[in-house]
């Protein structure tokens, strides 16, 4: 074959085109963009690194929703319920307002057709969804809205020009076809880090739309709220915290563990499991709660069905997988109503965002989250879409450089020869230990970084990286996330929402304020403060 | 992880392939899938509920692989069960009408205020 030809088949290979907005991820945030961006007239395509309808923390489970009936009483109550836990960080305005968009998108989807269940009443209960069905759905609603998608289709780089991000570039894994999309405007909902820990439908959430983001400029806000662990069957990857309300929690012995349990208890857990295996039995539910949660959560008793484990009468070891950032309640900072990033061109939506603005330091999963995502999903893809429009008639011919180019120049000559493998697990060892990310400490924390700085120096400057690119870019954004998530946490001195440092145990008024986190090679943290307190009352 | 493509039932139309979030199966040109990143599984199930032949089995261990018998799930009706329940199989209702969450809410209410508050006190 001549040179000419083979150019010519790689050219056949790639992908390249052109649309108004490009989201990035599939999971709630980025359908909801997707479809948003559509209606007011984009050209819209959407990536996702899995399968959209399948890949994220939403599909596989189910979920709460924070939809709350527009009456005032009932809203105050809504907004005060996680007020305190998140450290009084949140906003009064944007819970307003994501308790409106929320309403309005939970109602969409009723008229869409899904299959709400009625309660006692005989009314809709429109404050659950099942994953799988939801996402089977806004496949299907994206879709139809002309949008086109890309599975197994990751992006490894945005594009920037001197106007800002001007698309993305990356691989399909299936085709081994590699992509650009030039795009006006991008909105990434990529979803959180969870470290590879498989917490349910978490292992394609490794934090890769955060690094994307930074690499163009974008600054992450609450990365300090980022240690939340889940309870989960030591076998299984089955996490769902919230029915172990039912649980009673016991030493190998069969002793009752004092003070265990899923909602104050959880550290009490946590530190046990630091000496001893921690066993579960879910002894605390009624006949009719036992019925009950078997239609709430179908998967939830899919492993002990499998394993011949009754949950109801059997002790089972229990594990705490760590969820990070996916339910914790930090990520790209948000500079405006448009959920816009500090990148011009740029949008953050889903867990990829901070949801400080809703639930500061704490969320317990789902409800907010859930709210967040669908409503962020919705402003994000109507901002990029009037962006785009607003561009105007040459807006196709922009041509961006990818990012990674100019950070591919900078290769070191030290090649210390760490595997992919070598590197997820030496960021593990930081991150997913109890006694590191959920008890903190300066000491700690200063140790971890030492090991967590070099390892992102060196991944970032290897003279020849080794496996697959998809995963070590993969190991490149775990490595990122965890160091702005404890350079982070060693700057809030303090305790606040679900940051706890062992050395400084209690909230300290004079950092009633978020933290921005900024940089890739030297990180440096800012102060924000909260503009509207709930009440307007600063605490 | 995923354990099971059964060569009996598997019809090669390749949706598990399709559908995984983290590209387990590899499409072999005619012949089943194979599982060829089986370590890459995050046993969510995803493709279980898909498979529309219920040929597919995930086994609930999530971090080690495990011996399974294909006879034995068979004659146990594990194959199929969670698409089954889910009510994916048009033999069987959604489930999701049948939802019961908010009986747990209303429970969870009335015992401590809030689902779930963070690992303190």
């Amino acid at each position: 074959m001549s040179r000419v030809n083979r150019l010519d088949l790689r050219k056949d290979l790639e992908l390249n085109t052109y649309a108004d907005v490009l989201v990035i991820g599939g999971g709630p945030a980025g359908t909801w963009s997707a479809i948003r961006a559509a209606s007011e007239g984009a050209s819209v395509i959407l990536v996702d690194k899995g399968f959209c309808g399948t890949s994220g923390a939403t599909a596989p489970s189910g979920t709460g929703v924070w939809y709350v009936e527009p009456r005032e009483e009932a809203r105050q109550k809504a907004m005060q319920s996680r007020y305190s836990l998140g450290g009084f960080l949140a906003e009064e305005t944007w819970m307003r307002r994501v308790l409106d968009r929320t309403w309005e998108n939970m109602n969409a989807i009723a008229s869409w057709g899904y299959p709400f269940p009625l309660d006692d009443q005989g009314q809709p209960h429109l404050r659950t969804l099942q994953g799988p069905e939801y996402m089977r759905l806004m496949r299907r609603r994206v879709l139809q809205a002309g949008v086109t998608i890309l599975d197994h289709s990751p992006a490894t780089t945005l594009l920037v020009d001197q106007h800002g991000v001007a698309g993305a570039s990356g691989v399909n894994i299936q085709k081994n076809q590699n992509w650009t999309i030039r795009s006006s405007a991008v909105v990434i909902a990529t979803g959180g880090c969870a470290f590879l820990s498989k917490a349910l439908g978490c292992n394609v959430l490794t934090g890769d739309g955060l690094l994307l983001a930074a690499e163009a400029g974008a600054s992450m806000s609450g990365m300090e709220f980022s240690n939340a662990y889940a309870i989960c069957p030591k076998f299984a990857s089955v996490t769902k915290t919230a029915f172990y309300i039912w649980a009673s929690f016991y030493h190998e012995s069969g002793e009752l563990i004092e003070g265990a349990g899923s909602q104050r208890g959880r550290s009490v857990i946590a530190r046990t499991l630091l000496s001893e295996p921690v066993f579960a039995r879910l002894d605390k539910a009624t006949d009719e709660m036992k019925v009950w949660m078997r239609q709430a959560q179908p998967n939830f008793f899919l492993p002990f069905d499998r394993a011949g484990i009754d949950p109801f009468t059997d002790r089972f070891e229990v594990t705490l997988r760590l969820e990070g950032t996916v339910r914790g309640t930090g990520g790209i900072r948000i500079v405006n109503e448009a959920c816009a990033t500090d990148v011009p061109g740029l949008y953050a939506a889903g867990d990829a965002a901070t949801r400080e603005l809703i639930c500061g330091g704490f969320t317990g999963g789902g409800s907010h989250n859930a709210a967040w995502a669908m409503s962020s999903g919705y402003w994000s893809g109507e901002a990029a879409a009037k962006y785009a429009k607003q561009l105007g008639s040459k807006r196709a011919a922009r041509i961006g450089t990818p990012l990674d180019q100019a950070s591919a120049q900078a290769r070191s000559e030290d090649n210390l020869g760490l595997s992919t493998d070598d590197v997820v697990n030496a960021v593990q060892n930081e991150v997913m230990p109890y006694d590191r990310n959920l008890f903190r400490t300066a000491e700690r924390l200063t140790d971890s970084l030492g090991r967590l700085d070099s390892l992102w120096h060196y991944i970032r400057h290897e003279a020849m990286p080794t496996g697959t690119a998809l995963k070590r870019r993969e190991a490149q954004a775990m490595t990122a996330v965890s160091r702005w998530m404890y350079h982070t946490a060693l700057a809030r001195k303090e305790t606040r929402g679900m940051h706890r440092r062992e050395d400084f145990t209690a909230p300290n008024p004079n950092q009633h304020h978020r933290l921005i986190t900024k940089g890739l090679d030297d990180i440096r943290i800012e102060t924000e403060p909260v503009k509207a307190p709930l009440g307007g009352v600063l605490l | 992880m995923i354990e099971l493509i059964s060569k009996s039932l598997c019809t090669k139309c390749n949706l598990c392939v399709a559908v995984c979030p983290t590209n387990v199966f590899d499409k072999v040109d005619g012949s089943l899938p194979i599982i060829s990143r089986q370590s890459d599984c995050q046993t969510c199930f995803m493709c279980e509920l898909y498979c529309p032949v219920d040929a597919l089995y995930v086994a609930p261990e999530a971090d080690c692989s495990v011996e399974v018998e294909e006879n034995q799930l068979s004659s146990t009706g594990v194959l199929g069960s969670y698409r089954s329940v889910i009510g994916w199989n048009p033999r069987r209702p959604l489930s999701d009408a049948k939802d019961k969450s908010y009986k747990m809410f209303e429970a969870m209410a009335q015992s401590e205020g809030i689902p779930m508050s963070p690992p303190t006190k």
